[in-house]
């Protein structure tokens, strides 16, 4: 018999293993997949070129994505990519992308069924912890660590205590995910996480669709968390349904599992939330945002960039225009989002209303390129970080929220609310999958 | 291992972008990277530090993206040891790994004011104040990560092992 443990510990304990772990413990773990991209890559592989291919290496468990700065911004940029490339081609990477077949590296891995439920994953980019959303463990590292377990297949963990949050209650209109999750690092601060675990749970957490689960997890480590996850239930099982060609192993929590701390969050009075500058966890509802004049918006990033966030965003613009001074920038998050929403007209919605389309990639989220922000101008943006200098100028503002509010920001040319524009949802499912227009 | 310098104060959450914004990730060698580091915020820092000058910082320092273009950055520009009252976990595990020696002491913080001089032991872990005499020790790296700086870095730790 083990000792109870969470669905983190489950996973880890299973990767190093072992019958069970508890927080503290250092382990060696088997890695399933290590990920990197055009930036940290190349380091890593500076990392793996000294160590060799090692009894570990396997060509099948390496992700390369070029992401952050493809189409190649400069000079500079084409050389680290090609340096990634060519690795890739040397080593026969089953795993690597070209821009055409790749889109953000945490929007794809899971579209393309690359990681699976209770997966171990690390990769060279802190927003790693999305794939949490699928009841996998996965972190960020930096490109040392992602070079020796390139190499070695493993790497080694302290096992984190978990802090739990219980989400129940009733969700207001135009609040889903990031609204959530936002809320929360709110109340957790950006520090209030670090080394820690963060389990999303209660029933709302339960009956959030997977697009929303992925927006979560994606930010648990604006908290400072090592991983964000939730337990695998029948939206897990639904969403891995003929995705993956690799059996999913579904791990779920014990009834009498150890928490470090349980937060008990009532959804039914969260707005949808905005962090303002410079930091996620300086959140507010967006009723308190006060006028906050936008000279750029940005719909994207591998926290919102999926097809159900196009399409909120197109929800709330269709038949609309952005504000004369307000630019509005839509990046779907992969070929795969793209195509779709050119199906649904999700598209031409937006270019109508004025936004410019760009390719499948990071975009301004880190302020590498395509729409960066001058000197005091402000963006909000549907990315995950705010920090000075995020989106360009040390002196430029970035403001995040979930895309109706972005949305909607760029039709008023200010921080506002969809229904400040006559849009309301006429019904209310973790978000908007129906939205009424007058 | 000693180091002895001037402090450059910073304070809670200094976080990568702010440590090296994006824009400058387009290359990985650290003599490009030092240049911009800190360049936003304090464009005095990558010209005006000497070497084995120290950083001492408020919490949650590093905290953010996981690039390690950030500890390389400030080990390149060559300050010898980061003090904070904490650090983000993946900047943590990062400048063990590159080999930039990294501290925590809530006193550090407290006691210490931008240009002091002080001198770090990275052995015993003692921090002093050059002209307050002041001293008093950092909280204890963990013997694992002490493993990791004995063999210089995460990568020859692996080397040794085999």
């Amino acid at each position: 018999m083990t000792n109870p443990m969470t669905i983190t510990e489950k996973i880890l304990a299973h990767h190093a293993d072992k019958d069970s772990v508890g927080p503290g413990d250092l382990i060696e773990v088997s890695v399933d997949m290590v990920l990197a991209n055009d930036i940290t890559a190349p380091l890593a592989i500076r990392v793996f070129d000294e160590l060799g291919t090692g009894r570990g290496f396997d060509r099948e468990k390496i992700a390369l994505v070029p992401d952050h700065f493809v189409p190649n911004k400069d000079i500079p940029s084409a050389q680290q990519a090609k340096i990634m490339k060519e690795f890739a081609r040397l080593h026969d990477i089953k795993y690597y992308f070209e821009p055409g077949d790749a889109g953000i590296e945490h929007v794809i891995l899971p579209e393309k069924g690359l990681v699976v439920p209770g997966d171990l994953v690390i990769g060279a980019d802190s927003h790693t912890c999305t794939y949490g959303a699928l009841g996998a463990f996965s972190t960020g590292m930096g490109s040392t660590d992602v070079g020796v377990s390139m190499a070695t297949g493993k790497t080694w963990l302290k096992v984190p205590a978990t802090i739990k949050v219980v989400y129940q209650g009733r969700l207001c209109p135009w609040v889903g995910g990031k609204d959530l999750i936002l809320y929360t690092i709110g109340i957790l601060g950006v520090e209030g996480a670090v080394y820690k675990a963060l389990e999303f749970s209660g029933d709302v957490a339960g009956s959030l669709p997977m697009f929303q689960r992925l927006t979560m997890a994606n930010m648990a480590v604006e908290a400072g968390a090592k991983n964000g996850i939730f337990e695998c239930d029948e939206i897990t099982r639904a969403y891995m349904e003929g995705r993956s060609e690799r059996t999913p192993v579904y791990f779920n929590s014990d009834k009498d599992a150890t928490y470090e701390r349980v937060i008990d969050v009532d959804v039914s009075s969260i707005e949808p939330q905005v962090a303002f500058p410079h930091s996620p966890d300086n959140v507010r509802p967006v009723s308190q945002a006060g006028d906050i004049r936008v000279d750029q918006v940005f719909i994207g990033s591998c926290t919102n960039g999926r097809i159900e966030d196009l399409r909120e965003a197109a929800g709330v613009l269709k038949r609309r225009s952005t504000a004369r001074d307000t630019r509005l920038i839509v990046l779907p998050g992969s070929p795969l989002v793209y195509r779709q929403a050119i199906k649904e007209g999700i598209i031409e919605t937006l270019l109508e209303a004025g936004a410019v389309i760009g390719p499948p990639c990071c975009g301004p989220c880190l302020g590498g390129h395509m729409g960066i922000l001058a000197d005091g101008e402000r963006a909000i943006s549907t990315s995950n970080r705010n920090f000075i200098g995020r989106m360009g100028h040390a002196n430029s503002e970035v403001y995040l929220s979930n895309p109706a509010i972005a949305a909607a920001s760029a039709v008023l040319g200010r921080i506002g609310a969809p229904e400040e524009i006559g849009c309301v949802v006429s019904e209310q499912k973790g978000c908007s999958d129906t939205i009424l227009n007058f | 291992m000693k180091f002895e310098g001037k402090v450059w104060k910073f304070g809670d959450h200094i976080d990568t972008d702010v440590i090296i914004p994006a824009r400058f990730l387009n290359v990985s060698d650290k003599d490009e990277l030092k240049k911009s580091c800190f360049i936003d915020t304090r464009p005095d820092f990558a010209k005006g530090v000497v070497s084995g000058d120290i950083i001492v910082a408020g919490i949650n320092f590093g905290c953010g993206s996981s690039r390690e273009h950030a500890p390389l950055a400030i080990k390149a520009a060559g300050v010898g040891v980061v003090i904070a009252k904490g650090f983000a976990r993946i900047f943590y595990r990062n400048a063990f790994n590159i080999g930039l020696p990294i501290l925590e002491s809530e006193e550090a913080f407290a006691s210490f004011s931008e240009g002091d001089r002080i001198s770090v032991d990275l052995v015993t872990g003692e921090i002093r104040g050059l002209e307050s005499g002041k001293s008093f020790f950092a909280k204890p790296i963990p013997t694992f990560m002490q493993q990791i700086i004995a063999a210089g870095g995460l990568v020859n730790y692996i080397k040794e092992r085999g």
